[in-house]
């Protein structure tokens, strides 16, 4: 239950904080990528990368916890 | 050999390829018809369920829309990806663990009435007969420019392409078919975008080129400012969009995803709960594969066409305006008589002259940048299979619905699996009229915007009431049954009013687009359920056991 609510936190920081909510400010203080503005690329780019990233940690986050949860009931 | 030679090759071969899979996949079965049998490994189902995800929207629009509006398109990019995250880590595990195999068969044992499932099989209904419209007007498009016909005659062809190939092989068929789709998709969006970017920005990654220097050595999203600041257009980089407004939109599209019936049973198909997660992490990685391309190809695009056609005498117009133009996708009328296309903004003081469709931008693109013929018919190709593969996902989650969750669960239980399938082609058929008649007479100007309606759709109706069924025990009936009604209604009538009975954007609430509304209908139909729920009984112990079960890691329950 924690890690899902850490990733929905991830989530919702990459696509609404950066890229809509914060993005005019980014876009002025945060370091370009290549030339182009952080909360412009984050919205294009960045957040795609970082939803993959973060499924791929679901997974294997989710996948090992159960099994450490079946060892147990068998241990028992 | 000519370049419409060229295409029928490519995509004559294309759809060898997915006939010769689907006949010998053919279903058996009702269960192997609906949901493959369940025996699909996870990287298989993650190939289909992106081929299957990624419409004529995606393939066809989304790129355009970026093109045209910058900024502002990546409510598109970000909705349809991010909504990834909250169907994997919300939905489908704990719905593959119910084990039925449609939505309308989840929420009518868990809100345990037959009401319940009556009303989720007619938002089912809704939410596919809007998606599927947008589909079959992406195969219009293709078809009208593929063999020089007008859109509705276009429409016409592919919808009987699309009956005949959804009766074909059911969902065992759809899942290895799909396989071939998505590679077929994949392909032909990166090759052209490849070849694009190195012409333009000297690097082969499109990703890289979008955020690097043009062969000038000039930072190429400042270029494309430059350009679009000339022309009289909102700069590229900045919005035009409120906050609000954005937010709404995105969040509409990324709830839809997680409320989306042909998606959702997607993961009916794989064996486990363990593969369901990892099947849906590699379907992601699928889809961003062209959805980390698509702001570059949109990008790009723009510059090409703005390079080829402003300022253009009429006498030195390429070739290919015209084939676009012979199909009513592109024109232009002579305003100021000086025989020069101009192509301006809203802020230019002079008047533009250039009219396009969204939906044209990537396919024109190949033209645009004179690539080899062969990279145009691959493209074609793709597009093709693009809007094949989600009408035919759509078409089989449609028919499902009525003919399992309506006749045999609901009006007549005696139906045997043949009648069954049976009426699930009749069903099909039905729907093929309607959005064959609304791909002809389309609900709005460009197809990414038609689809987005129906993920409104979806996140007012099925993403709450679905959310409310998994994570909270007292969530009784009444309110499930509330909850669905009101958002659907308040969201299809919201659509209705601004689209079809000529509201005005002054009217909008709080500013608002009928793209973002499904968002405000969703919160609707969270605030209607808890009151509602407050006021009636609780539900069935059973019931409650069986969420706090689904709940539970799988071996131990």
């Amino acid at each position: 239950m924690r890690l899902l609510t850490g990733l929905l936190c991830v989530w919702f920081g990459l696509s609404f904080g950066c890229s809509i909510l914060l993005r005019d400010w980014l876009d002025a203080h945060a370091p370009t990528v290549g030339h182009a503005p952080f909360g412009f690329w984050m919205a294009q780019q960045g957040s795609i990368f970082g939803f993959v990233v973060l499924l791929v940690i679901y997974a294997w986050g989710m996948n090992r916890l159960e099994e450490r949860f079946r060892s147990d009931e068998e241990g028992k | 050999m000519s370049q419409a030679f060229m295409n029928y090759l490519f995509i004559g071969l294309s759809f060898a390829i997915y006939i010769t899979i689907a006949i010998r996949s053919r279903a058996g079965s009702t269960k192997e018809f609906y949901v493959a049998g369940g025996g699909v490994s996870p990287l298989a189902n993650g190939m289909a369920t992106a081929a299957d995800w990624m419409s004529a929207a995606t393939f066809i629009s989304m790129a355009g829309t970026v093109a045209i509006s910058g900024y502002d398109g990546s409510r598109f990019l970000m909705g349809w990806t991010g909504g990834f995250v909250l169907l994997t880590v919300l939905m489908v595990p704990y719905l593959r663990k119910f084990g039925k195999a449609t939505v309308p068969d989840f929420i009518g044992d868990r809100y345990y009435s037959r009401g319940a499932r009556a009303i989720a099989v007619v938002c089912a209904l809704f939410i596919c007969m809007t998606y599927i419209m947008g589909q079959m007007r992406g195969v219009g498009v293709v078809f009208s420019q593929l063999f020089g016909i007008s859109v509705p005659a276009g429409v016409l062809i592919g919808a009987t392409i699309v009956f005949f190939y959804a009766g074909l092989g059911g969902m065992k068929g759809i899942t290895y078919t799909q396989v071939a789709q998505y590679l077929v998709m994949a392909f032909s969006y990166t090759i052209p975008a490849l070849f694009i970017a190195f012409m333009l920005t000297g690097n082969v990654l499109p990703q890289a080129g979008l955020v690097g220097e043009t062969v000038n050595g000039v930072p190429f999203l400042d270029a494309l400012n430059a350009i679009n600041r000339e022309l009289g257009f909102a700069e590229y980089t900045a919005g035009k969009l409120s906050k609000l407004n954005m937010f709404c939109i995105t969040a509409a599209l990324m709830c839809g995803t997680a409320g989306l019936p042909h998606v959702i049973v997607r993961y009916f198909t794989v064996k486990s709960v363990k593969a369901v997660r990892v099947s849906a992490a590699w379907t992601l990685l699928f889809i961003a594969v062209i959805y980390l391309t698509a702001p570059a190809v949109g990008a790009f695009a723009r510059v090409q066409l703005i390079e080829a056609l402003n300022e253009t005498a009429q006498a030195d117009l390429p070739a290919w305006f015209g084939a676009f133009e012979a199909t009513g996708q592109m024109s232009w009328e002579d305003v100021n008589g000086d025989g020069h296309i101009q192509y301006r903004g809203a802020e230019s003081a002079e008047p533009n002259e250039l009219i396009f469709g969204t939906d044209m931008m990537v396919m024109a693109n190949p033209y645009m940048a004179g690539l080899p013929m062969w990279v145009t018919a691959l493209l074609m190709a793709g597009c093709i299979a693009a809007a094949l593969s989600t009408a035919a996902g759509l078409l089989l989650v449609l028919s499902t619905s009525i003919a399992h969750d309506l006749m045999k669960k609901i009006l007549k239980p005696t139906l045997s699996d043949r009648e069954e399938v049976r009426w699930a082609r009749v069903a099909s058929f039905g729907a093929l009229v309607v959005a064959t008649y609304f791909g002809i007479n389309p609900p709005s100007a460009f197809i990414a915007k038609t689809v987005a309606f129906a993920f409104g759709l979806a996140a007012s109706s099925f993403f709450p009431t679905l959310l409310m069924g998994i994570f909270s025990t007292r969530m009784n009936r009444a309110g499930g049954m509330a909850g669905m009604s009101v958002g659907l209604l308040f969201t299809f009538s919201y659509i209705v009013y601004f689209q079809f009975l000529g509201g005005t954007a002054a009217e909008y609430w709080w500013g608002i687009t009928p793209e973002g509304i499904g968002f405000v209908g969703m919160l609707l139909n969270f605030a209607v359920a808890f009151g509602v729920r407050v006021c009636t009984a609780p539900p069935p112990t059973a019931v409650v056991e069986m969420v706090e079960r689904i709940r539970l890691p799988e071996e131990s329950a």
